[in-house]
């Protein structure tokens, strides 16, 4: 903890978790994506659903899939911003109790040839964790810079990944997979302190194992 | 070193001769890497967006997005002049919500420590600063020993509503303007831990329970009485008045009464006047019906 998370952060108000929150989940989503999209659906859960309207979750979350900081003043115009960009939004509201974290939300967002669903939730100070890719249980706060591998799994690939981050001197700070069963699809967080270089995509997406290589930075 | 305690800002502070924001910005430094001009420089980024947030809620009526409160502090700043409290504490309760509105609208703010008590620290300093002609500079040195007693207050206790309730929002912020005012007025590192500790007493237990979960109802107000009442704490701990309770057992015991607090007292909006027959309509009309 430094003085400017005592201090700080700026942001668009009212509220750290569920505008400032909101708003980085959304930001996640669309750098997890990484790709153009003309569609997005969302749904709010819980008390993002109930209370997100008097605390703009809905504006955030779209300015966040737009690429703007939680401190852009265009939050509030996130919405029609989104219509002039040619962006169709829907959004759903559901209520699962104590099935999620109250401030959770499920972003869908549709590119040309691909779709991808990303669900986070808002913890509060207005940090963010990302629990679920594509079905995928998952882990991560989007504070680190993160690579996110989707991957067959067979003995080999976590090698391959990590030694190939060893020789460009990148550093795991913290690292996690899953798979849907034994042999399925899998699914690798790394988050790194350096900044993984361009071409990390390319050279390991390369791989015969790897289906998808995804790099958000911080 | 970092300070996990009061005292021990406060001696060492006292030992050297320095202010509280002097030993914090060389802790500060040590601990991130950043030079003391970088750490200034970014307080000052952060003491710019106040500045601007004041003056935006001070100058008109700015509705928030649910259509709840707005224009409480441009009014209460039409009646500066002729109001029973007295000029100082009037524009620090005006400014507190002015900022209070701008954030209620969605406009920029900075927390601080959280977005709920984000006008007590801006409208405190600023509204002190001027009264004794301090400079920008001052104000935001005065920033990091907000920032540092926030610090403190995090370790041995929290500054987090659903944790603590108001007292661990407007109550902190309250307490890290007092030291702050104490420290621009010229009192002792002493004195500032006497203020922090008298402000935590005046609001100690006091509970969150925002209507519809909103930060409106009553938070906008209760940032007006975390300004006036960091003032008044300022004044009283620079008379010589001591708090009796050592600031470090106050922090430990405002802790502790935010756990003994019931959930239903901490943002769940299930007590107090949230729970009351109006908050309960309001939440009704303001909320998805269907949930």
């Amino acid at each position: 903890m430094n003085i400017f998370d005592i201090i700080g952060p700026v942001m668009i108000g009212p509220s750290s978790s569920h505008t400032a929150g909101a708003a980085r989940l959304g930001k996640l989503a669309r750098n997890i994506f990484g790709e153009e999209f003309f569609q997005a659906d969302i749904i709010l859960y819980n008390s993002f659903a109930k209370t997100g309207k008097g605390h703009g979750t809905d504006k955030a979350i779209v300015a966040g899939i737009l690429g703007m900081e939680p401190d852009d003043e265009n939050i509030k115009k996130a919405i029609e911003i989104s219509r002039e960009f040619g962006i169709e939004v829907n959004f759903s509201f559901e209520d699962l109790k104590r099935e999620v974290h109250p401030n959770t939300a499920r972003i869908k967002l549709y590119g040309k040839e691909n779709t991808m669903t990303i669900s986070g939730c808002s913890l509060g100070g207005g940090r963010v964790m990302i629990q679920d890719i594509d079905g995928f249980k998952t882990e991560f706060t989007g504070e680190f810079n993160t690579i996110i591998s989707i991957q067959r799994d067979k003995p080999g690939i976590v090698a391959y990944v990590a030694s190939y981050l060893a020789q460009s001197n990148i550093n795991i700070a913290q690292m996690k997979l899953s798979r849907k069963s034994k042999g399925d699809m899998a699914l690798m967080i790394i988050e790194t302190d350096e900044i993984p270089p361009k071409s990390v995509k390319r050279d390991l997406e390369s791989h015969e194992g790897i289906y998808k290589i995804v790099v958000a930075t911080v | 070193m970092t300070f996990f305690t009061m005292k021990e800002i406060i001696e060492t502070s006292e030992r050297k001769g320095a202010k509280i924001s002097d030993v914090a910005l060389e802790m500060e430094s040590k601990e991130t890497g950043l030079s003391a001009d970088e750490i200034m420089k970014k307080m000052a980024y952060n003491y710019e967006i106040m500045k601007n947030s004041v003056s935006q809620g001070i100058s008109k009526i700015i509705p928030s997005i649910s259509g709840l409160t707005g224009g409480e502090g441009y009014r209460l700043w039409q009646n500066v002049k002729n109001g029973l409290s007295g000029e100082t504490i009037l524009k620090a309760s005006s400014r507190a919500m002015a900022v209070s509105n701008v954030n209620a609208s969605m406009g920029r703010i900075v927390a601080s420590p959280t977005a709920g008590s984000c006008g007590i620290i801006p409208s405190v300093l600023i509204t002190v600063g001027e009264k004794l002609g301090k400079s920008d500079n001052d104000i935001v040195k005065a920033l990091i020993t907000t920032a540092v007693v926030g610090k403190i207050i995090a370790y041995n206790a929290t500054l987090a509503g659903a944790e603590g309730g108001c007292q661990a929002e407007c109550g902190s912020a309250s307490a890290m303007a007092a030291a702050a005012a104490v420290e621009l007025a010229g009192g002792t590192p002493s004195q500032s831990g006497h203020a922090v500790a008298i402000a935590l007493k005046g609001i100690m237990g006091l509970i969150c329970d925002p209507v519809a979960g909103l930060v409106e109802v009553p938070c906008i107000k209760r940032n007006a009485f975390g300004a006036a009442q960091a003032i008044l704490a300022a004044d009283m701990a620079m008379a010589g008045i001591e708090s009796v309770i050592p600031v470090d057992e106050v922090i430990k015991a405002m802790g502790e009464v935010g756990h003994a607090l019931p959930v239903e007292l901490k943002e769940t909006a299930m007590g107090g006047i949230a729970a009351s027959e109006t908050g309960k309509n309001l939440e009704k009309k303001l909320m998805r019906e269907d949930m």
